[in-house]
Parts: C-alpha cells; sequence; structure tokens
C-alpha cells in the first residue's frame, strides 16, 4: 500500500487517475480503516485529502454553506451558524458513532462509504444537498442522492472524488431534522433513519418539503409522496399520518440481524411523524 | 514495502518513528514506542480502550494510521498525571472505585479528560454521552461516571 | 490462648469489631491502572519475539480432509506453522479442550482453529495464513438447541451420549440430570392455580474488554515459560502441561493483569497453541486474539429453551414447581445445564419440586464459564412465572417471594440443607426500601426478582512473609479481576494489626506456590481472604514465640493484639508489647526469618442471595426500553472492602441488562456468527444505563472467620427475570424471548 498527502486537488485527481490497483480517499478514516482491518478492502493506494486547501473549512456561499470533504461531525457541532441553519443535518452528522469517531468522521465520508444505513444522508436528502466532485474531467456539481448507487458502491467515476458538500440556504421559516432508530442509546448503526425539511408560509400552511429515509432500502429513499402530504397542509395530525403512512408504503426494507422488515416499515413512519414535528417546531421558531 | 518517516509531539516531546504505511497510530503506540497504555479492545473503533488527542482532538488510535500524525501533537494516557501529580480524575478514579479490570481506565480517563476540557460543567446525562463510546463491561458506569462528576467540581473549585 | 476464631478481648457470639475490614482504601494496583503502566497481557514483548495468527474455520461444520501449509511455510518471515499434526494425543481429561484449540478430523463452529503460524511480523503472519490451503468437506449443522435435540437433526459427535439419555433424541443430547424432591403432581393437583410457560435466552458472551493474549516461550527440553492474561495461571499450566505432554513443574506462567472475565477465561485458547509454536521455531511467540476471534471463538455461554411450571394457591403458597431446561454447550459437553437445574428453584422452600437439565451440543463455539453459570436463565424462567402468577392473584410479588422464601433449615431443591441464609434479609429490605414506594410514569413497569449462586472455595495456597523492617508481602495465586489484592491486604493487616499500607499483595507465578483453583466461583475473597487470616495467624505464633524467647516465658504465655505482642495476663511477667517491626528486626537473631502459610482446599463458601428492583419505560410505538431505575439487595456475608462489593453487584446488574435487552450471538442460516464484533454484539454502554443503587446485607458466613461470603455472581443472577418482569408490565404484554430486543418488543405489543 501506498500513502500519499497530495495539497491540491488537481495532484489528487492525478494520484487515483494514475492508480494501477485500488485506491481509496483518506479524511477521516472510520469505515476506511475498519474495512482495511477486517480484510473487506486491501488498497494499494490511499490518498489522505486532508491537507488540501479548503477540505478541512466550513464557509458561507450564496447563503448557503460549503462544507469541505475532510471536516469532522466535531467540527460541525462546533459551527454555531451552521448548527443554526441546518440543525438536522448536524445532529444526523453528530450521531454518528462515538465522540472519538465525530473527531474523525466526515459527511463526505459518510454519503462516500454508501451505506444504506448513513445516517447524515438522509438528512442531506431532506435539505437537498449538492455534492461537488472533482476528476479528471474537472468539477461538477450532484444532488447527493444521486452518489450512492447500491450499499458499498457510488456513482463516482475513476479519479473522482468528493471535495464538499454544499447546504442551500435555508429559506425563512423552514426548519430541518432527523431521528434515528437504534436498539441502544449510541453506538449503533440506524435500523431506520428519517431527515424531514419542510418550509411554512405566513399562514403556516407547509409549502416545502422533502424527506429522506436510510435503511429501509438498498439506498437512501427521497419519498416524494411523503412530501406531498405535508405540502399544502398545517402539518397536523391528520397530514403527518398521512405522511407517516407514505414513509412506511415507501419503505424497501430486509430482515437482518438489525432489524426485521415489519418492525423497519412500522418505526419509519413513527420517525418521520416525530422529526417533521421536531422540524415544524423549529420552522415556527 | 517502504516505510513513512513521521515526526510528532506525542505528550509534549518531539518523537520519530519509522511506520508501514498501513500501521494504525495504536500499534505505532504500543509496538514501536513501548506506549501500551492505549489498548485495543475492538480495533475497529467500538470500545474506546485504544483513546487518544491528536492535536487536541479526541479520537480512536485505531482508526488513525501512524502515517496520519506526521506534525500532530499527540496526547496519551501516559502524559496525564504531572510528574508525580495525577489529575484530578485520576485521583478521583482510585477514590472511587471507579475502576475494577482497569483495562477500559486508560481510555476513559482520555475521554473525560476531553470532555472537561471543552465542557467543564457537565450534567451526568452529558458525561454518559460523552464516554458512550468508551466500553466498560466491569462497573456498570456508576462509579466511572461520579468520579468523572466529582473530578468536574474540584476542577471547578481550583480554577 | 484463643488465636483461631476470636479476637482478644472479643466475647463469644458478639460480633467483631473491624478496624480495616469494612473500609475503603485505595487499591494498591490504582496507579499503574489510572496511568497506563499497568501490564495487561498483549502489553508484554520478549527480544526475537514472533507474532502468531490463528486460521479459523469459515463453515459451521466441516470435515477437514487436508492441510497444505507449504505455500505458508515457503513465505520469507514466516518461522513455525502449526496444525492438530504438532500436538500429541494428549491426556483424555484434555482431549475436548486440546479439540477446541485446534480442530483435529472437523471443524466443529465458525471460527474453530485449524492452524496457526509464527512470523516475524503481523503482516506476514496474516498473510501466511492466507496461503494456507485447508481442503473442507462441508456437513450438515445445527445452532439451535432445540433442533440439535431432535433425532434427525445433524449429529456432531457419534457415540457420546451417555447412559443418562432417553431413547428418542439426537446423540446431540450428552447427559441429562435431574434434581429435587417430593411429588409434584401430586403438588400440582393441590394448587388453585397452575401456570405453564416456555422461555427462550439467546447465547451472550463475557464481553470481557482485553481480547485473549500471551507471550510463550519454550525450548525443546520442554522448560517453558508464559505470560497471560487468564483467571486461572495455575490451571492454564496444568492444561498445557497435559495437552503438550511437558511436566507442570518446567513451566512457569505468569499471570498479567486481567482486563475482564467473568469466567470467560477459565480455560484456554491460544495458551497451548502460543507454546506448540514457540517450541517449533524456537523463539518467543505472542498472541493476540482480534475481538472478531474472541466473538467467534471463544466462550459464549449457553442459549437455553426451558419450560417451567408452577402450582399456586391463591394466598400465594407454592404447591409445587417443575422446570425442564436445555442448554446448548456450543461443540463440546459440559453446558451449564446441571447447575440451571440446581439454581432454578433454589430461593424458594418448596414441598414438592423437580428439575430436568440438558447438556447438548451445537455447532457453536464451546460455552464458558459466565459468572453465575447457569443460573440467570433458570431464574429468568422461574421468576417470570412466580411474578405472573403472584399478578394473577392480585398479590404483592415480594410477599409471594417471602411466603415461600428459603430460610435456615429449609432443604434446597438440589439438595442440601440450607444454613444461615440472606434472602429474606433481601427481600425485606427491599419491601422497605423507597424504590418500591416510588410511583411510576406513563409506561412504566416495575419488576422484581430473586437469584442464587453456590459459591466456591477450593485449592487455596497463600504465604504471608515479613520482611526485615517489619512490613508485610503476601503471595497468593489468583489472578486480581476486581480488587482482591486490596482486599487480601485488608483481611492480614486487621489480622495482624497493622496498617493497610504496611501490606503488599502480590499474585505469584506457578514457580512459587502450590496448586490454587481459578478465579471462580466467586471464591476468592472467601477462600483466598480465610487463608490470608489463617496464614497471618500462623505468622502471628511465629512472632508469640519469638516475643517469648526474648522474654523467656513459655509462648502460651503471650498474646497478639493490636499488632503487638504481650503477655497474655499479668501471671505472665510484666513486659512492654513487642511490635511486629521489633520482632521482625531481631528475626535473624532468634531463628531466622518469620512467616505464614496456608494451604488449604476451601469448604464452607457459603451460599449467596439477591433481590434486584428495576423500573422500565417502554415506547410502545417502536419497542425501546429503557432503564430508569435499578436496585439491587444482595447479602455478602461481610463486606471487606463494600466499594468493590458495591462494584461487583452494579457490574453484575448491567451485565443482566445487557443479556435481557441486546446481547445475543446471531447467526445465519449458513451456521455463520453474523455480529462478531461491539458494534452489532451490543453492550451496555453509559447513556444506555441510570446509577445502579446498591443495598448491602450483611449475614455472616459461619465457614468465613470474618463471615465473608462470595459476592462477584450471584448479581448476574435476578437482573433477567427483573427486567423481564418489568417490561412485561410496562409492555402489558408477558415476554418470554431473551434479549427483549425493540423488534420483539415492539410485535408482541402489536400482536397483544
Amino acid at each position: 500500500m501506498i500513502y500519499e498527502v497530495p495539497e491540491t486537488v488537481d495532484s489528487a485527481v492525478a494520484l487515483l487517475s494514475g492508480a494501477t490497483g485500488s485506491a481509496r480517499i483518506l479524511a477521516g478514516g472510520t469505515d476506511l480503516l475498519v474495512q482495511m482491518k477486517s480484510g473487506v478492502v486491501e488498497p494499494d493506494l490511499v490518498v489522505d485529502i486532508k491537507r488540501i486547501d479548503g477540505m478541512k473549512s466550513i464557509a458561507q456561499e450564496d447563503g448557503g454553506w460549503r462544507i469541505g470533504a475532510a471536516v469532522s461531525g466535531a467540527e460541525m457541532g462546533e459551527h454555531q451558524a451552521l448548527c443554526a441553519a441546518w440543525p438536522g443535518v448536524v445532529e444526523a452528522m453528530e450521531l454518528i458513532g462515538s465522540t472519538q469517531v465525530q473527531g474523525r468522521a466526515t459527511l463526505a465520508g459518510n454519503l462516500c462509504n454508501a451505506s444504506p444505513a448513513a445516517d447524515s444522508v438522509p438528512a442531506m436528502v431532506a435539505a437537498g444537498a449538492v455534492v461537488r466532485v472533482a476528476g479528471p474531467d474537472g468539477v461538477r456539481d450532484i444532488p447527493v442522492e444521486e452518489i450512492p448507487v447500491k450499499p458499498g458502491k457510488t456513482s463516482l467515476g475513476k479519479g473522482e472524488f468528493v471535495t464538499s458538500v454544499f447546504l442551500p440556504a435555508r429559506p425563512v421559516n423552514s426548519g430541518d431534522a432527523y431521528l434515528r432508530f437504534i436498539p441502544r442509546t449510541e453506538m449503533d448503526i440506524a435500523v431506520v433513519g428519517c431527515g424531514v425539511s419542510l418550509t411554512l408560509d405566513e399562514a403556516g400552511t407547509c409549502t416545502a418539503a422533502r424527506v429522506g429515509l436510510g435503511a429501509v432500502a438498498a439506498t437512501v429513499l427521497v419519498v416524494e409522496d411523503a412530501a406531498a402530504a405535508l405540502i399544502g397542509s398545517k402539518a397536523d395530525d391528520t397530514a403527518l399520518d398521512k405522511m407517516a403512512a407514505a414513509v412506511s408504503a415507501a419503505c424497501k426494507p430486509i430482515d437482518d440481524k438489525r432489524g426485521t422488515v415489519a418492525f423497519r416499515t412500522h418505526v419509519a413512519g413513527v420517525l418521520a411523524k416525530r422529526a417533521a414535528k421536531i422540524a415544524l417546531a423549529r420552522a415556527q421558531g | 514495502m517502504s516505510q513513512i518517516h513521521v515526526t510528532t509531539k506525542i505528550n509534549g516531546d518531539t518523537t520519530e518513528y519509522l511506520c508501514d504505511p498501513e500501521e494504525t497510530l495504536l500499534d505505532v503506540l504500543r509496538d514501536r514506542l513501548a506506549l501500551t497504555g492505549a489498548k485495543e479492545g475492538c480495533g475497529t473503533g467500538d470500545c474506546g480502550a485504544c483513546s487518544v488527542t491528536v492535536d487536541g482532538r479526541l479520537v480512536c488510535s485505531c482508526l488513525t494510521l501512524g502515517a496520519e500524525a506526521d506534525g500532530c501533537e499527540i496526547d496519551t494516557i501516559e502524559g496525564m498525571a504531572d510528574g508525580e501529580k495525577l489529575h484530578p480524575l485520576q485521583q478521583k478514579f482510585l477514590e472511587h472505585a471507579a475502576l475494577q479490570c482497569g483495562i477500559c481506565t486508560p481510555g476513559i480517563l482520555v475521554a473525560a479528560k476531553s470532555l472537561l476540557e471543552k465542557n467543564p460543567s457537565p450534567t451526568e446525562e452529558e458525561a454518559r454521552y460523552w464516554l458512550a463510546g468508551n466500553l466498560c463491561r466491569c462497573t456498570g458506569y456508576d462509579k466511572i461516571i461520579r468520579a468523572v462528576m466529582d473530578a468536574a467540581e474540584e476542577m471547578r473549585r481550583a480554577s | 490462648m484463643p488465636l483461631d476464631d476470636q479476637t482478644p478481648g472479643q466475647k463469644p457470639g458478639e460480633a467483631r469489631q473491624f478496624k480495616v475490614v469494612g473500609t475503603r482504601p485505595l487499591r494498591p494496583d490504582g496507579i499503574d491502572k489510572v496511568t497506563g503502566r499497568a501490564r495487561f497481557g498483549a502489553d508484554m514483548s520478549a527480544p526475537g519475539m514472533l507474532i502468531g495468527r490463528v486460521l479459523r474455520s469459515p463453515h459451521a461444520h466441516a470435515r477437514i480432509r487436508s492441510i497444505d501449509a507449504s505455500k505458508a511455510e515457503a513465505l520469507e518471515g514466516v518461522k513455525a506453522v502449526v496444525t492438530r499434526a504438532d500436538f500429541g494425543a494428549g491426556d483424555d481429561d484434555v482431549a475436548d479442550i486440546l479439540d477446541n484449540c485446534m480442530a483435529g478430523e472437523k471443524a466443529l463452529y465458525d471460527g474453530h482453529a485449524v492452524a496457526a503460524v509464527a512470523a516475524t511480523s503481523a503482516a506476514i503472519a496474516r498473510k501466511a495464513l492466507k496461503l494456507i490451503d485447508v481442503d473442507y468437506e462441508t456437513l450438515p449443522h445445527v445452532v439451535d438447541v432445540d433442533a440439535a435435540m431432535k433425532p434427525d437433526a445433524p449429529v456432531l459427535h457419534e457415540g457420546l451420549s451417555d447412559e443418562t439419555v432417553p431413547d428418542g433424541v439426537s446423540q446431540n443430547v450428552v447427559h441429562r440430570v435431574e434434581f429435587g424432591h417430593g411429588d409434584v403432581e401430586a403438588g400440582f393437583a393441590k394448587a388453585d392455580k397452575v401456570l405453564e410457560r416456555s422461555f427462550k435466552t439467546a447465547a451472550t458472551h463475557q464481553g470481557y474488554i482485553e481480547p485473549h493474549a500471551c507471550l510463550a516461550t519454550m525450548g525443546t527440553d520442554g522448560i517453558a515459560d508464559l505470560w497471560v492474561c487468564t483467571q486461572g495461571h495455575y490451571m492454564v499450566r496444568n492444561t498445557c502441561a497435559a495437552i503438550l505432554g511437558i511436566d507442570q513443574g518446567k513451566l512457569r506462567v505468569t499471570a498479567s493483569e486481567i482486563g475482564g472475565g467473568f469466567g470467560g477465561k477459565t480455560t484456554v485458547f491460544l495458551e497451548p497453541v502460543a507454546l506448540a509454536l514457540s517450541r517449533k521455531a524456537n523463539r518467543p511467540v505472542k498472541m493476540t486474539m482480534t475481538r472478531e476471534e474472541v466473538l467467534r471463538a471463544t466462550g459464549p455461554t449457553s442459549s437455553t429453551s426451558i419450560d417451567v411450571k408452577i402450582g399456586m394457591n391463591k394466598d400465594g403458597k407454592i404447591t409445587a414447581a417443575s422446570a425442564d431446561l436445555r442448554y446448548q454447550g456450543g461443540a463440546y459437553q459440559g453446558s451449564p445445564a446441571d447447575m440451571g437445574s440446581m439454581t432454578a428453584f433454589a430461593p424458594y422452600d418448596l414441598e414438592n419440586v423437580k428439575t430436568v437439565g440438558w447438556d447438548v451440543v451445537t455447532n457453536r463455539p464451546k460455552a464458558a464459564a459466565y459468572r453465575a453459570p447457569g443460573a440467570p436463565m433458570a431464574a429468568f424462567a422461574v421468576e417470570s412465572v412466580v411474578d405472573e402468577l403472584a399478578k394473577g392473584f392480585g398479590l404483592d410479588p415480594l410477599d409471594v417471594r417471602l411466603k415461600n422464601a428459603a430460610r435456615e433449615g429449609t432443604k434446597s431443591s438440589y439438595g442440601p440443607t440450607f444454613p444461615a441464609i440472606g434472602l429474606e434479609a433481601t427481600l425485606q429490605a427491599a419491601k422497605d426500601h423507597p424504590h418500591w414506594k416510588a410511583p411510576l410514569g406513563p409506561n412504566q413497569g416495575r419488576g422484581v426478582a430473586c437469584g442464587f449462586w453456590f459459591n466456591f472455595g477450593g485449592d487455596t495456597c497463600v504465604s504471608l512473609n515479613i520482611t526485615p523492617d517489619g512490613t508485610v508481602t503476601l503471595s497468593e495465586g489468583n489472578p486480581d479481576i476486581g480488587g482482591s489484592r486490596a482486599s487480601m491486604s485488608m483481611m492480614a493487616a486487621e489480622e495482624l494489626g497493622i496498617p493497610y499500607d504496611q501490606v503488599r499483595t502480590v499474585i505469584a507465578d506457578t514457580g512459587a506456590l502450590g496448586q490454587n483453583e481459578v478465579t471462580d466461583g466467586s471464591r476468592v475473597t472467601f477462600a483466598v481472604g480465610l487463608a490470608t487470616i489463617k496464614a497471618a495467624r500462623n505468622a502471628k505464633k511465629v512472632l508469640c514465640e519469638r516475643a517469648a524467647m526474648v522474654w523467656g516465658i513459655d509462648p502460651e504465655a503471650v498474646e497478639w493484639a493490636d499488632g503487638c505482642a504481650r503477655p497474655a495476663g499479668d501471671n505472665a511477667g510484666k513486659f512492654p508489647p513487642m511490635s511486629l517491626k521489633e520482632i521482625a528486626a531481631i528475626a535473624s537473631n532468634t531463628g531466622g526469618p518469620v512467616a505464614g502459610h496456608f494451604e488449604v482446599n476451601a469448604e464452607g463458601a457459603g451460599v449467596s442471595f439477591a433481590t434486584h428492583m428495576v423500573d422500565t419505560e417502554v415506547d410502545p410505538e417502536t419497542g425501546a426500553v429503557k432503564v430508569v431505575r435499578y436496585t439491587v439487595f444482595q447479602d455478602a456475608g461481610k463486606a471487606v472492602h463494600p466499594a468493590y462489593v458495591e462494584g461487583q453487584f452494579q457490574g453484575g446488574a448491567v451485565q443482566g441488562i445487557g443479556w435481557a435487552l441486546n446481547e445475543e450471538y446471531i447467526y445465519g442460516e449458513d451456521g455463520r456468527l453474523q455480529n462478531p464484533g461491539f458494534l452489532d454484539y451490543r453492550i451496555p454502554v453509559a447513556s444506555d444505563l441510570p446509577m445502579i443503587d446498591t443495598v448491602i446485607l450483611e449475614i455472616p458466613n459461619p465457614g468465613h472467620p470474618y463471615g465473608v461470603r462470595g459476592v462477584g455472581e450471584t448479581s448476574i443472577v435476578p437482573p433477567l427475570a427483573a427486567i423481564a418482569n418489568s417490561v412485561s408490565e410496562a409492555a402489558g404484554v408477558r415476554m418470554t424471548d431473551l434479549p427483549m430486543s425493540p423488534p420483539k418488543v415492539l410485535a408482541a405489543i402489536q400482536n397483544g
């Protein structure tokens, strides 16, 4: 294995493009090192992107926030303006692993690990996050939900890597939230995860909503029917029940060591409702 | 396989080592530098026994490459006491019988020190969540949490 | 001169006044452990050391047709490869242990060791493992206990069943036991209500945070040294010597600090392999397990399937009780079905009782002891039925238990008649505690349950040596898991009448003392404590003789009090007291060094009981369970170091919480373990728990000079049942299947 620490995006892309064997990006390493330890992954090249300019920064841009690919969850949690703008995304990120894992784990890494249970991804989906990818053909921006294509696999091509995640400007009277279900209070992988973001008009009617679901299908789900159930409503109990039913209907989960089909399907609706209530309260200020 | 030359500061002392590219910081500390206070309980970031700080940030050394430590400052359990004076957390762990077998103790002390540096007045719930990544199988955490809360109070009084 | 059972001035029957015992001094190994310098199993190195790694079977059940290690042996840096062929036949009584350490004809479970290498680095060792070709013929497997008992189940070992096993069940049933007395059918006929329920418990792991590790050095002459984390280095010596065919006296084993055991380090796994690799390579070999190896290949407990039937009258009196307990113990015989059967009804004074236990083998790792082996599952089943009957009659569950409680003179369900025991005291303390009367919130329930453990004694050697400056070193042979060095120093100091800090207790290697039983059975504070007290008394006898020599009086006229030899009375003569330090200083001139020894197979351990009370809250929409309040009531006999007694109570309760709620071995259809890591083998984390309150009862054990009973194991017996009773109340539905993970609780609520 070769370990490289490029200082520019271009040199990182060059290293990745020129790799003859398997190549991996190292930002926080909290997934990569576990996979290397178990022998699931034996990379020939590891590219540590932390010394590339911009990878460790959280910057305001067009009223939104650009989060570098190597920014840790702990750094996001300490950024007050980011927490105020997108509390659901930050909370989702902060749910991943322990305090120790928070010291290293990144949004981009959580996304590119392509686990259907990644906590930050449904929240980013709800937030309408856009991912910036650098590669041999230059830079492109992609909606977050288009990155994972199946468990463990992303849509990134050879030589490409995520350099940042952009959270758009937060409209007025809007709020987001993320909840997950785990058997313990910490340290587990989500059995179900649900992110909700919604916007209200002056009268308190929901004008826009996005609902993201994790751990109930091969990739994160964007549940249009759930959003539709909220839009035009006051997000009252009737609307929330309709949204929860839409969420449960969208689930295509499996039985595994973490939960059953029936459990995941039911709890997805429960969590969606609870998350929507938090998002609503935030939108109402 | 060519080794990587790394220069770090460990517990305040400049330290150089050569390591393999895939070698973890935990392996470097334990096998190359004879700093065996950090323990490998799982190797996957699930138990916290290998906790250290890198540039002041609490991490699992089993989830960090030794090569990544170049230019960083690392603090381990071996640097926690100031000469013959124990850190208040170390003293309170003894007084509260907050350890039984002691294998998790270094990691918990490093993590608790990091907590109190960030939040000198944690609630019990905050302490429990901060330490959720440090598994202890002997104590049921009761005496550990009491020791951390007591140390926090003493450190607040002393400051 | 009453040196033996009383202190001077103590009247018969009067409670002894302690000066050191019962206090909370700091532990002698504390500074090492808070500074990171304590040396655990993996913390030792040797010059020229190799790293050993094990190749493990990916199959649940497979015949090993052949193993070709030639490519691994040819790899640069590889210094030895061993397979079963490198071990002799070994003694019969270690045959299963050897086969578990290194598979013979068959791999019997996912993770079973089939070969091992020693190389100059861990990376080379790992690479070498991949170069070993094992030709497997996979065989049908079985991991469930009930499935394994069926006549058509895949058979692990032909002809293993003994004469106790009836016809019509699989050969996987190794042994059947039966305990009890009276006529249960007649008893059931008299009951106002008879309730029969079936229960299941998943296998759980001890979950010690320190993986197994050792450092072995062995020469071709059979002289060997081993550094190892273990609960019993004398056991390691004897077992490894038998496996390797060497003399026990040639193998010196030193116990490292041990990072938790809970029963799981009462046998060997890596140790004989490391010695065999070292012998073959003629270099020191260090071996450590990964967490995955720990979970796949070491000591889980049994999974069980249990039927319980209890008859009760409407006043709460139990008329008869029976249980059928089926325990799979992994790939070899020896599940704790027998101990489950003996402990199941031990808390009750029953006229008619019968338990039947079944020891069953399956394609899982060999079960190792886990804290009160076999008892928690039995208590879960029995205490659930007692609870349901009590609540069905509208009776207070504590009153029902008090009404039926075993007490002094009760003929126990497993045979012996109890001496003074503390069960009623724990129940009464529970009833009087504010927790019992505290209001419950919405979706909350409160559960109680009792638990019993025998406690053991066993072979014990202690050597107490007095240094020329009058301080004391105490050598004992039991690894210190939870603070026993402090407790031994306290008992020695108490007996000698000197300050605690004047005694240092060390864990001696196997070359320094005679045979010592493993640190198990909650035996150490009792048995090693007893031996320590007796050794101190032997030393005091010598000290008195030396003073008598100086004073020129009869040794019988000298007594020991408050750390000094004194004339026993005015008739003995008037001499100023001689302190231990003064006598030590002149020891060389009065006959030589002073020491006290004691060697015993300790009996009279004194059984122990506990009652646990727990409040849980159930989220009716998700099935999530939160433990909101927990109180332990347990008899300690005499708490030598109360903080460590509390620690044992708390630790056992929390392991029980894990077992009850989330811990389980999950096997796939392929018979492979699906959750071999702390990510999905979910032990409780700090944020899962409230404080664990403790109430120490002290009903002295007549078998110990200070009244000590073991406390380590009883604390894990009641929690499974207490939590199940609490969750059943909170959820409004009886939970009979552990763990009560959220999907199961939610399904139970939804199915009513």
